[in-house]
């Protein structure tokens, strides 16, 4: 089986790479890509640990094929801070004690932002709604809740 | 003990040491690993739930291109049953060599038969189905009814129980005075039955390791679990590789709850990378993870309560039988233990059976049996309370354990903090509010309360002074909860320094001396012990340098402020001297500073909750949503309070999913039916409420900072305080678990007398 060579945009660097026709996402990001931050807790869309951007778009990335990528944006954990500055959301998760194992804390990470730009003041409600595709085995979500809403305050105050 | 008061970094909410990595994507966990030259390990497991091994053919697998190893039984270091126990704190190795690799029989469908290595994961797959097993199917039983009936197929025939081969492999009771006595005083009997599923530890991140073997024998191994010791132990014993040449790395291990504290794969991986002489990286799939790893015991109990009329519990008798899963070990101590051990119950005989079945082998799930036994027994309670007609929080007051009471268990407690997390309930804005609007819903409040013994053991830590002055400690526990954040409280705490100047990392095994596992609620407890010892140290030493420096005695030199000071004017006029400035003189001074201690913690002291609980329930679709929930809890001290909410809330949503969702089922053919997280339900966010939490802050007398373990009890109340609360809902009792829609419904439509019974 040839592999397939892949041109795409990861955190808003040209990329290349080469791929096999039925590689996830997630399996170029973690492979060839060396881009580790997104997890597989499943491998089936149901933990939310791979969450990724694919033109703005919350996937799992477990669930696309890494030859979709071709000539899209795609945005993981590691692109969401600016070079040594924190995105709101990366302080106040740290801030508010909104991870304990770490495990879920990127795609947990990458969903928020995605609601944020979407939503930029969500009720409780619309929080734990847009977060149902993120598991998280330690928290009980009361601290991720309660960053994510504090964060979307803050960013409003701006 | 140097209790230390005005504290500075102790109880505040500090960043934690590994947060920059997990926000960013940094932070390596068991599969982040790769190595160059690195191969792909695959487990082939058996179909069957029970089936005799005749014979195992790898001829085909071993000629298919890019195999590079295939091991199966024959290569794991036999335990034979007959020369007895080979224990390794509570694992005995003849099981654990007959778990990671079937031996005569597969005892389980998910066991492991042989293990495969290759260029690729796809060929070491191919490779797996080209094994050919023969297999002579047995029958088979996995629920604990089946599995004790006479006639019922044996899974280790060497195993007797009164006489007989049985699949009761252990038993254990704790007694204090006469029940058949106490139960003639009481006004007020009741007795039940419950039933409880197999629930899985869930953790996020599935079992995985990267292992290295060196042509000398010399065996790297990067894995996540809960004890790094434990895997370099357990992967000794099974491979026959001594210790010393073990080098177990831990990695950030993404969420254990007890399910981590034995060996899958490390054993297979290294045999496999010894034989291939290339690293082999082996990662489980979830479907794995759910068929094979874990859960905890299905179980099935029953609890009878006798009090009198003015609210004193007289007698209890508790009998819980707990499936062990494939091999002895199901954690009948915590059932039969903690239950009844917030009361003070003069007469009481609590039983706990050990039951084989062909079902994965049981693993540790927070506070391990304890959540199975104060489900029956919280929930009788609340029926005794309300046969009494007494408030269910001033029932629990009135019989509560205190300093001087006996524990059934052993031990004459000393102050502990049970009334105090039951005053905090009564006194909660949670108990005072009404249930409020319920949209045509029917809503109802609930409560019950858990202990768990919590645990000390062996830790050890280094503290070194960097050349700049800043402070590196080592310990030998993995980090779950934020334990790094606790201790780096307690160093700079001591240290009179900037908590950021800090930095805790965990050694691996051959860097830091033997520290047990992470479990128990024991990681805070013991390696602030050893790290308050190190740093004190430290201290002498900072104290012995400055009075050199200053030519005066050790004893006139005070640290403080992170700096040594005189101790008094009489001792002389100096400048304090900083850390900083000391760590610079430290070449001229007597060299490095650093001190490392090593203890087998003792002191432990067990920790109690008390829950509240509101319910609302659609009774047209039996969907039970907790709508509200407090969960109290004597922590002792709170040495990272955000940390130790984390603690209470994440135990309190692992017992809600247990209560309302979460169960194994089976196929006909006896195979998990749900084994991934679509089908095996685990709280959403979506699920649930904010969960409030109460810290009651009794500290632990025999410890420097007052430290009590914490994580284990948020779970042991939970699904008695759902139960009770949808009782208090719908005016019926449920007693069995999950109480799922479906469940709630064949209830609710159930002629009454059945639905009360």
């Amino acid at each position: 089986m040839a592999k397939v060579h892949v041109t795409t945009t990861i955190n808003g660097e040209p990329m290349e790479f080469l791929c096999e026709p039925n590689d996830t996402m997630l399996d170029a990001l973690r492979g060839p890509l060396g881009l580790t931050g997104s997890k597989e807790g499943c491998a089936s869309g149901d933990c939310g640990a791979c969450s990724i951007t694919i033109d703005d778009r919350l996937v799992c990335s477990c669930l696309m094929l890494a030859v979709e990528s071709e000539g899209h944006e795609i945005r993981t954990i590691e692109g969401l801070a600016q070079g040594e500055r924190l995105h709101p959301l990366q302080q106040k998760f740290l801030e508010m004690a909104a991870l304990q194992c770490g495990i879920c804390t990127s795609g947990m990470l990458v969903a928020s932002d995605a609601l944020l730009k979407k939503h930029p003041d969500p009720s409780e409600e619309e929080v734990r709604f847009w977060l149902a595709g993120n598991l998280c085995r330690c928290t009980g979500y009361d601290k991720i809740v309660r960053a994510v809403m504090e964060t979307a305050a803050e960013m409003r105050a701006q | 003990m140097n209790v230390v008061t005005n504290n500075k970094w102790i109880g505040q909410r500090t960043i934690r040491p590994d947060g920059m990595d997990k926000v960013t994507g940094r932070a390596q966990f068991a599969a982040d690993t790769t190595m160059p030259g690195m191969i792909w390990g695959k487990v082939l497991r058996s179909p069957h739930p029970h089936a005799r091994i005749k014979s195992i053919d790898t001829s085909k697998a071993e000629k298919l291109p890019g195999v590079k190893a295939v091991v199966t039984s024959k290569d794991i270091v036999d335990f034979p049953i007959e020369k007895g126990a080979v224990m390794l704190g509570i694992q005995d190795m003849r099981w654990m060599c007959r778990n990671v690799m079937a031996r005569d029989k597969a005892l389980f469908p998910g066991h492991p038969v042989a293990a495969v290595a290759a260029t690729t994961e796809a060929i070491a797959e191919e490779a797996c189905k080209l094994i050919e097993v023969d297999y002579e199917v047995l029958p088979w039983s996995i629920e604990i009814d089946d599995a004790l009936k006479p006639d019922a197929p044996i899974l280790h025939e060497f195993n007797k129980f009164d006489g007989k081969p049985s699949n009761i492999v252990g038993r254990l009771e704790h007694k204090k005075g006469d029940i058949a006595e106490g139960f003639k005083k009481a006004d007020v009997v009741i007795e039940r039955t419950f039933t409880t599923r197999p629930v899985h530890q869930g953790y996020i991140e599935p079992h995985a390791c990267l292992i290295s073997v060196a042509p000398d024998g010399k065996t790297t191994i990067w894995s996540s679990s809960q004890g790094q010791f434990m895997v370099r132990a357990m992967t000794a014993y099974l491979t026959g590789i001594p210790q010393s040449d073990i080098r177990a790395i831990p990695a950030e291990i993404g969420g254990g709850f007890g399910g981590k504290t034995i060996v899958y794969l490390e054993p297979l991986a290294t045999l496999l990378a010894k034989k291939s002489g290339r690293p082999v990286k082996m990662v489980m799939t979830r479907e794995e993870v759910m068929r094979a790893t874990g859960p905890t015991s299905g179980s099935k109990s029953t609890v009878k309560i006798g009090a009198t009329k003015d609210g004193k519990i007289v007698a209890a008798h508790g009998t819980f039988y707990l499936q062990a899963g494939a091999f002895p070990g199901s954690p009948i101590r915590g059932a039969a233990g903690c239950s009844f051990t917030p009361y003070d119950i003069p007469n009481l005989l609590s039983e706990g059976y050990d039951v084989c079945s062909n079902r994965s082998k049981v693993a540790a799930y927070r506070a391990p049996g304890a959540p199975i036994g104060a489900y029956a027994v919280e929930c009788v309670l609340d029926e005794v309370a309300e046969a009494l007609k007494m408030d269910p929080l001033d029932f629990r007051l009135k019989n509560a354990a205190m300093e001087g009471t006996k524990a059934a268990h052993g031990p004459v407690f000393p102050r502990i903090g049970y009334i105090e997390t039951v005053e905090a309930a009564k006194s909660s804005p949670h108990y005072a509010a009404p249930l409020g609007d319920s949209h045509g819903k029917l809503r109802g409040r609930g409560v019950a309360s858990g202990f768990w013994f919590n645990a000390g053991g062996e830790s050890s830590a280094q503290v070194n002074i960097t050349e700049d002055g800043n402070v590196v400690v080592t310990t030998g526990h993995p980090d779950i909860g934020g334990s790094r954040a606790g201790i780096a409280n307690i160093c700079a705490e001591l240290l009179g320094i900037d908590y950021r100047r800090v930095s805790v990392i965990i050694g691996d095994t051959q860097t830091v001396g033997f520290s047990n596992l992470t479990g128990g609620s024991r990681v805070l407890f013991a390696s602030s012990m050893v790290v308050t010892q190190s740093t004190e140290k430290i201290i002498q030493t900072l104290r012995e340098r400055a009075a050199k420096i200053w030519e005066i005695d050790p004893e006139a030199v005070k640290w403080e402020n992170g700096a040594a000071h005189p101790a008094s004017p009489n001792a002389g006029q100096f400048e304090p001297l900083t850390l900083e400035e000391l760590a610079e003189k430290a070449p001229a001074m007597g060299g490095p500073i650093g001190a490392g201690v090593q203890l087998n913690t003792q002191g432990a002291d067990g920790g109690f909750g008390t829950h509240v609980c509101d319910v609302e329930v659609d009774v047209d679709l039996g969907i039970a949503r907790v709508i509200r929930y407090t969960a109290v809890q004597d922590v002792g001290r709170a040495i990272h309070p955000g940390y130790v909410e984390g603690q209470l809330q994440g135990g309190v949503a692992q017992g809600i999913g247990w209560a309302l969702n979460e169960e194994y089922i089976y196929t006909k053919e006896g195979k998990v039916d749900n084994p991934g997280f679509l089908d095996y339900r685990m709280p959403v966010c979506s699920d649930l409420p904010m969960i409030d939490c109460i810290m009651v802050e009794i500290p632990n007398p025999k410890h420097p900072q007052g430290v009590k373990g914490v994580g284990e009890v948020p779970l042991v109340p939970v699904m008695a305080a759902v139960a009770n609360a949808i009782y208090n809902a719908l005016g019926k009792r449920f007693y069995a678990l999950p109480m799922s829609p479906p469940k709630v419904l064949e209830v609710l439509e159930a002629p009454t007398q059945q639905a009360a019974e």
